[in-house]
């Protein structure tokens, strides 16, 4: 089948997210292999960043604007969406599995009658194929699947797709289309977004240093917060001391809180449920401290110390100012 | 109001994976099934809806005979009726959201309640094509709620911070945790669902779009080294974080 792609580029406040450069990156090696076109799509007002995208393959942007797709409507995006890909017979479309994708993507597929893949951590082509597989069950199982429908509607799952190796610079052609009034469905609408205090979120961040219920208690997570803002990451939280109030909602790990995959993962006082587990298991190393040998979570450890946190977090955050900064 | 949850019975969160024979499908025995967890925040909210406003609040699952335990438990903690559509599992996501849109679409919903993922495939995905199927708008994860007017006002939980959304009804919400504290079912509650209805259906499937080819388990790979007992294994964890993994 003869499968055109189109990657959906996501802007918050005007700029293009990190994620969405992964799903360019993975459309470009989709296209290669298929021998197809590519484009990316972005929707919104005044793009700044856009020229960033030819770091990542895209050599076609379609830019469709008006001033009141700046902040997101799910109603008004899927439509444009889906429109432009029914009317230009762009059938694979790959958008990233972040807040705003995981909304957006399964309205376009229902508009599309698409079949859908979320959180896909592969896609490859075999055989005249294309092969997904995306972890279901939190993780603990895999699901190589194939879809059959004309249109297919998939989520990269964010850090899956390294940004960093080169092969990518293209020149980058962009079209901008603006959107009359009449063709926005604003029936639901972001009015506002409120950025959480300065910190970087857990979902997006590189370096994770995350406390349980060994932290004793809140006035300890200090410690956390001098080592994540060392390494310019973010704290994260089991559910037990979520649960307790000891931290927010925002900050926990696991299969009711967030799914992350950074590049460290460090487990302060976590035994390593398997509902935690769920939400941390694909970083790429983790390290555990634990005064239990036999905690879970070493089992999933790259790295472990087994002993009192307390004592070995102030230890930790004097080696570390020795390398960095 | 007309309220409707879409409930989903997924298997305990704590469930041990197993794999079946035919390495398509996981192997339910033993297997204790539940209300999907978010969808206890999604029945708190109708329950709260229909007490602010007045109403009806319908269940509505798409499953097997044995989902019918999670429809009483709805049903326990308030619902007022329930509705079962059977047909084929292992389908595709839209056709799960088809099959609830073919019964939901007439009851003539002013809002429908579903949770913003099922803990057994997690695709957060049935809300939002339910909505896109009855031809309404959707906001999903939400954490905060208020209907006024006829509008709908809520966050939604994104990274980095909430997005304040505003929409019309009838309209879909995906519920996330932290929106409400979902009750327990009394023992008055419990008595009464035993007589509360529940309706049973039934969805053919025409087209699955999806294809399992296999399923297996995630292969784990960490080295599992333990470094020491005490601090001063420290200076080493921090060269081999530098030195072997370079991850800082
Ligand atoms: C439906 C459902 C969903 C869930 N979702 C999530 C989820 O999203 N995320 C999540 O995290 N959990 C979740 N859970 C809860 C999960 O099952 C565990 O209860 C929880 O993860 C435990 O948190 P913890 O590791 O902080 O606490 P505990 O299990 O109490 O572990 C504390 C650990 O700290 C160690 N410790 C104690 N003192 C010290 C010290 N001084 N130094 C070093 N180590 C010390 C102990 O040895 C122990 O291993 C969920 C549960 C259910 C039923
Ligand atoms: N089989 C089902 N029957 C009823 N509701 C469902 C079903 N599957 C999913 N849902 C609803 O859709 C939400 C999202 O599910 P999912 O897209 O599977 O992650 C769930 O929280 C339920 O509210």
């Amino acid at each position: 089948m003869y499968n055109k792609i189109l990657v959906f580029l996501e802007q918050r406040n005007d700029e293009i997210k990190k994620q969405s450069l992964e799903a360019a990156r993975k459309g470009f090696q989709l296209s290669k292999e298929l021998n197809t076109e590519l484009i990316g799509i972005v929707v919104g007002n005044e793009i700044k960043n856009l020229n960033i995208v030819s770091e990542h393959g895209l050599e076609k942007v379609i830019h469709l604007k008006n001033s009141k797709l700046k902040n997101y409507s799910s109603t008004a995006y899927s439509k444009l969406i889906s429109d432009f890909a029914k009317e230009n017979n762009f059938n694979l479309l790959l958008f990233s599995h972040t807040s705003m994708g995981k909304d957006l993507a399964p309205i376009v597929a229902a508009k599309l009658k698409a079949g859908y893949g979320a959180d896909c951590v592969s896609i490859t082509f075999k055989e005249n194929n294309l092969i997904f597989e995306r972890p279901i069950f939190a993780g603990k199982a895999i699901m190589n699947f194939s879809l059959n429908s004309e249109f297919k509607v998939l989520t990269i799952r964010p850090n899956t797709v390294s940004l960093t190796e080169n092969g990518y610079n293209v020149n980058t052609n962009v079209e901008v289309i603006e959107v009359p009034e009449s063709n926005l469905d604003l029936r639901s609408l972001t009015v506002d977004y409120v950025k959480s205090e300065g910190k970087i979120d857990v979902a997006e961040a590189d370096i994770i240093i995350s406390g349980g219920r060994g932290m004793k208690g809140p006035e300890n997570f200090y410690l956390l917060e001098e080592i994540a803002q060392l390494l310019n990451g973010a704290v994260g939280a089991s559910r037990a001391v979520v649960d307790a109030g000891w931290r927010p909602h925002s900050e926990q790990v696991g299969q009711t809180g967030k799914t992350v995959s950074p590049k460290l993962y460090i487990a302060c006082g976590i035994s390593g449920a398997i509902q935690h587990l769920a939400g941390m298991s694909s970083a790429r190393c983790i390290v555990a401290i634990n005064k239990d040998k036999d905690a879970p979570i070493f089992q999933v450890a790259d790295y472990g110390i087994v002993g009192d946190v307390l004592e070995i977090l102030p230890v930790l955050k004097e080696e570390l100012k020795k390398y960095v900064n | 109001m007309k309220i409707v949850v879409a409930l989903s019975h997924v298997p305990d969160t704590a469930t041990k994976i197993k794999i079946s024979q035919d390495r398509k499908t996981i192997d339910q025995t033993g297997v204790s099934f539940v209300i999907n967890p978010y969808d206890e925040f999604a029945v708190e909210e109708a329950l709260r809806t229909k007490e602010k406003f007045g109403g009806e609040v319908i269940v509505v699952t798409y499953g097997n005979d044995n989902a019918k335990e999670s429809i009483r438990k709805a049903l326990a903690m308030g619902a007022d009726k329930g509705i079962l559509i059977k047909g084929e599992t292992n389908v595709d996501t839209l056709t799960i959201a088809e099959a609830l849109a073919s019964e939901i679409l007439p009851l003539q919903p002013d809002i429908v309640f579903c949770g913003k993922q099922s803990v057994d495939y997690d695709s957060s995905a049935v809300g939002q094509m339910l909505a896109e199927l009855l031809g309404f708008p959707s906001i999903s994860t939400v954490v905060k709620l208020e209907i006024d007017n006829n509008i709908i006002k809520a966050e939604r939980e994104v990274e980095g911070g909430i997005e304040k959304c505003e929409s019309s009804l009838p309209v879909v919400i995906t519920t996330q945790k932290g929106l409400n504290e979902p009750r327990y079912a009394s023992l008055k509650g419990i008595m009464a669902a035993k007589s509360k209805p529940i309706e049973e259906k039934f969805f053919e499937v025409k087209q699955n779009r999806l294809v399992v080819n296999e399923l297996r388990l995630p292969e784990s790979q960490r080295k599992s080294k333990i470094l020491g007992t005490d601090a001063t294994a420290v200076p080493e964890l921090v060269r081999l974080l530098r030195e072997e993994a370079k991850v800082i």
